[in-house]
């Protein structure tokens, strides 16, 4: 295949909207083609396929989600066609409908951000109902039994036998900590409220927890860092929580950042921490009526601070179904809100909770929380470290991803909006006087370059010799952005075109990264894992029938 | 000596328990250990009432080629204008998936035997939300359980021991360490393994729901359902003191008068409780596999149950395209019965437009159902002779084993088959 004389932007090898050719050979780039299909992409822009590093899509909480919202999926039916399945978008949409969606808008990555090792097997069967992308899921460590076990013994070494094999066992990706240890306590009803609150029980402080998987991360070589939803979320004022969490990490480096110190600092043992959805923990203010945009500190620290990066969780003025690990703080938005409310606590590892929610531009908070989002992407100078994400599907639904492309590359997209919001909110966040604009660049960089880099996913995100042929092609207009980015005019997923003129024309069945890190299960461990789970330890395990199609991502 | 088998997964009841041992001998189960005589009778007897390919002609079951059934049954749900699918919740979740994809390939409608149990469950859970938690975390912290319509000790035998009664969890060891109680309009086994039992007038159980709630919002109350005040007012203390509590339910609850509400006034209960101290709620689920049913179902057309495509995309509407009511009305034309048997439990109207229109029965064994049958097309048992993914009354998603072959394809198979000769033609 040959995409030709396209305007090529692929910020990990330095293009920069250059007019070339792309040849494509079964599923990957390549130096030269002989024939094929070729496709004129004159006049169109060409990127990598997008990678979205932090989504909800799959598993008993999604799941859970879906099951709690019929008065939502009325609203946005999809018929089956010649091609494609049928079933419902909105807020949470089913598995197929998420596949396709996240095709049509050049995105061919999509990483499952919060899976309970007890549900991975749960989580595996709707990834492999998932078409057109490639997946991966990140398991939930941050308030695991064996986890703050070791972590309270001061044990590293068992810390990391435990974490290697619980990422094998659930053929996880990534480590992820939700309000490290707060979601134990939750099992009591209770939280903690700071890094220094005690674990009950285990004696251990989420900052421990936090440090030590942080360490044990690396050791062990894993291709992203430790995946943080910080304790706090939420709640005004927690901007504290965030800049110590993140402070918590590692040594300062590096001078100030450009692209390429960046990524060296990233290919070094150092350790690592990614702060995801930002925007929830950036609250300055001390309640409800005062709370404020802590955005410039947080990007003061993250400027500082070289080893952190984050994603955005950016608010969408629309209907969300908000949806996380972390139990209190669902708990805290239902006795907010009153909406109706799940909880699900898994034993031994985690708990979960959902609250359908509504942000308005004309509440003063959700005015706040929408400014903070765009604040930090614009105030945080290196773009290699800033992901955009709507922290699908609580922030809102990921498929809003091009009105966020919109407001980064736009002054004007933002004052349009700025205009509608409430107006006590403007003077509590500086985005009003932001100038910056995303270039075309910067905006490939937060949605598909950066995001491949810091997952460690070297086949993806770019567009040079050997990376896989994940391709999307846009009309970009100037003066519609958000149209540009909704629907692709071509997108190719190893090297098939599945999206021509913003529909899809073929289904592809993508596949699902794993890591394979050391670590066994020791016999102490055996023991107390017969003792308190109620599945036998033989059934626990995902067995190698749930991955039809991986690809082993391997250590640094 | 046979093989032997550990920590199998048992395909009976919805407590999943995933320690039994099997052992099997010239292609037959023999022996088990840990299971409960439920299950120790359906693996020993896996080979006996087996049903045979058989297709009706002139009237009668006529014994024919796996083949010609599965070709005649695609020729049904063919020529059908609106067929229903109906059941599931005896298979493993790949046949519900490919049951869901012919429900939409064909536009029918799509139920599973939920919306005669917990299906009123779920309608509240959609109204209000729930606070549920796995099993595991009833076994090490609920220092209180309640039984509330439902009787375990006869319908999920070994839950009392494996999770909720008499298990050493981490922070509750063993029975003197939790408070037992049933609630039930009769005694049964079960509460002869409580510490309290709570006698409530049949049909009375939201009003005795909702003056629990009133208690613990901190109104008195007097006598309600039969129950004397001074009970309500202790175990609402009780309810109110505990570290975790936890309520499991069953079909004295969802399917007594009030149905979805009971629900939701339980539901609602445990909620308030949590801003006391920590309480949970789950359902106590019957067959195997009916939580994974849902658990497809939601995530391929966002609906758990009584979900219809004619519109070419997902519908639901409990009353309207629940199976029973859709019978009642006459409105199928044809049926597909998976692992399930309708027309043992059915009101009678229903059962009897199951026997009126072409019906196609997906059995490992001889059911009511495969007696009216216009086709019947034996499979193997999953969890005994298939593998494939079962998912715990909590939704804990579990392995199924095979043990034995089976002389038959699996409900997986059978599906792909029907689905290949509808599409292909
Ligand atoms: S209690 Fe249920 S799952 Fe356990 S052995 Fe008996 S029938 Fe099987
Ligand atoms: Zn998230």
């Amino acid at each position: 295949m040959l995409i030709k004389n396209g305007l090529v932007y692929d910020p990990l090898n330095g293009i920069e909207g250059e007019k070339m050719d792309i040849f494509v050979k079964d599923g990957k780039i390549v130096e030269s083609g002989d024939g094929g299909e070729t496709i004129d992409a004159s006049g169109f822009v060409v990127l990598p396929g997008g990678v979205d590093i932090h989504s909800h899509v799959v598993g008993s909480k999604v799941n859970l989600g879906r099951l709690m919202r019929p008065e939502d999926h009325r609203k946005d039916p999809v018929p089956k066609t010649e091609i494609t399945r049928s079933g419902v978008g909105y807020t949470v949409p089913t598995t197929y409908i998420t596949g396709y969606r996240y095709a049509l808008m050049g995105y061919t990555t999509v990483m499952e951000a919060a899976v309970p090792p007890l549900g991975a097997r749960h989580a595996h069967e709707e990834l492999n109902d998932i078409p057109m992308v490639d997946k991966g899921a990140f398991i939930l460590m941050g308030s695991n039994h064996f986890v703050m076990k070791y972590v309270a013994e001061g044990d590293l070494e068992k810390l990391k036998n435990f974490v290697g094999w619980l990422l094998k066992a659930t053929k996880g990706y990534a480590i992820k900590l939700v309000n490290p240890g707060g979601v134990e306590n939750w099992k009591w009803g209770r939280n903690v409220n700071s890094l220094d609150d005690k674990v009950e029980n285990y004696g251990v402080t989420p900052r421990e927890i936090v440090r030590s998987l942080a360490k044990v991360n690396e050791e062990l070589g894993l291709p992203h860092s430790i995946h943080v939803h910080c304790n706090n979320l939420g709640s005004p004022g927690n901007s504290s929580t965030l800049i110590e969490t993140v402070g918590s990490i590692g040594a300062e480096m590096g001078g100030p950042g450009s692209g390429e110190s960046t990524n060296e600092t990233l290919k070094g043992t150092a350790e690592r921490i990614h702060i995801t959805h930002i925007q929830f923990n950036s609250y300055g203010g001390e309640d409800w009526a005062t709370i404020s945009s802590a955005a410039e500190e947080v990007a003061k620290t993250l400027n500082k601070k070289k080893n952190a990066t984050c994603d955005l969780g950016q608010v969408i003025f629309d209907d969300a179904t908000t949806m996380t690990a972390d139990g209190p703080w669902q708990h805290k938005l239902y006795k907010l809100t009153g909406n109706k409310w799940y909880n699900s606590d898994v034993e031994m590892e985690v708990g979960a909770g959902i609250v359908p929610y509504t942000f308005k531009p004309k509440s003063l908070v959700n005015a706040v929380q929408w400014m903070i989002g765009l604040e930090v992407a614009l105030l945080v100078e290196d773009p290699w470290r800033v992901v955009l994400t709507t922290d699908h599907p609580n922030g809102g639904p990921f498929y809003h991803y091009p009105k966020v492309i919109a407001w980064l590359m736009s002054k004007k997209a933002r004052e349009e909006t700025l205009g509608k919001i409430h107006k006590s909110a403007l003077s509590r966040s500086t985005l009003p006087s932001i100038e910056r604009e995303y270039s075309l660049y910067e905006m490939a960089i937060v949605t598909r370059a950066g995001p491949a880099k810091l997952l460690g996913l070297k086949n993806k995100g770019h567009l040079g010799v050997g990376a896989d042929a994940d391709i999307a092609i846009y009309e970009f207009k100037e003066n519609d952005i958000e149209g540009s980015f909704s629907r692709a005019k071509y997108v190719i997923k190893d090297g098939e075109v599945v999206v021509k003129d913003g529909r899809i024309v073929k289904e592809h069945w993508g596949r699902t990264f794993l890591v394979n890190p050391k670590g066994e299960l020791m016999d102490e461990m055996k023991e107390e894992f017969s003792k308190y789970y109620t599945v036998s330890l033989d059934n626990y395990p995902v067995q190698p029938e749930y991955l039809p199609r991986c690809e082993v991502v391997p250590c640094r | 000596m046979g093989e032997v088998y550990k920590n199998v997964v048992c395909p009976f009841c919805g407590c999943l328990c995933d320690d039994l041992e099997v052992v099997v001998e010239n292609g037959k189960v023999v022996s088990t250990k840990n299971a409960c005589p439920i299950s120790k009778t359906k693996f020993l007897d896996h080979s006996k009432d087996r049903a045979k390919p058989q297709v009706r002609k002139d009237g009668k079951l006529i014994e024919v080629s796996m083949e010609e059934a599965i070709n005649k049954a695609a020729q049904i749900l063919k020529e059908s204008e609106f067929p229903l699918i109906y059941g599931l919740s005896s298979t493993e979740s790949d046949a519900q998936r490919l049951a869901v994809e012919l429900a939409e390939f064909i536009g029918g409608s799509i139920d599973s035997t939920a919306s005669t149990c917990h299906g009123p469950t779920i309608v509240a859970a959609q109204g209000c939300g729930a606070v549920k938690c796995t099993l595991g975390e009833v076994k090490n912290r609920a220092d209180l359980v309640i039984f509330w319509g439902c009787n375990p000790a006869e319908a999920h035998i070994r839950h009392s021991v494996r999770y909720s009664v008499t298990p050493q969890g981490m922070y509750v060891r063993g029975k003197k360490e939790r408070f037992i109680v049933h609630v039930d309009v009769r005694e049964t086994r079960t509460s002869r393994m409580a510490d309290m039992f709570v006698k409530v007038e049949p049909g009375k159980d939201y009003e005795l729901l909702s003056a629990l709630r009133a208690v613990i919002k901190g109104y008195e109350v007097g006598d309600v359902a039969g129950v004397p005040a001074e009970m309500i007012k202790q175990l609402a203390e009780r309810m109110k003191g505990c570290r975790f509590g936890i309520i499991f339910f069953g079909m004295g609850l969802t399917m007594s008068s009030g149905k979805h509400m009971n629900i939701d006034a339980a539901l609602r209960l445990v909620r308030d409780l949590n801003d006391h101290t920590k309480f949970t709620i789950t359902p106590m689920r019957g067959h195997f596999n009916v939580a994974g049913a849902g658990e497809v179902l939601t995530w391929i057309t966002g609906y758990p149950f009584a979900v219809n495509f004619s519109r070419g995309y997902p519908n639901y509407n409990p009353g309207e395209f629940s199976a029973v009511d859709l019978l009642f009305r006459g409105e199928c034309d044809a049926a597909l019965i998976l692992a399930s048997d309708p027309v043992a439990h059915f009101p009678i109207g229903a059962s009897q437009h199951l026997a009126k229109i072409p019906t196609v029965v997906i059995d490992p064994k001889v059911s009511l159902t495969s007696l009216i049958a216009e086709v019947v097309i034996p499979c193997a048992i999953a969890g005994i002779e298939s593998e494939g993914t079962a998912y715990r009354m909590d939704g804990v998603p579990l392995r199924l084993r095979k043990v034995v072959d089976s002389p038959y394809p699996t409900d997986r198979e059978i599906l792909e088959g029907i689905l290949r000769r509808m599409k292909g033609c």
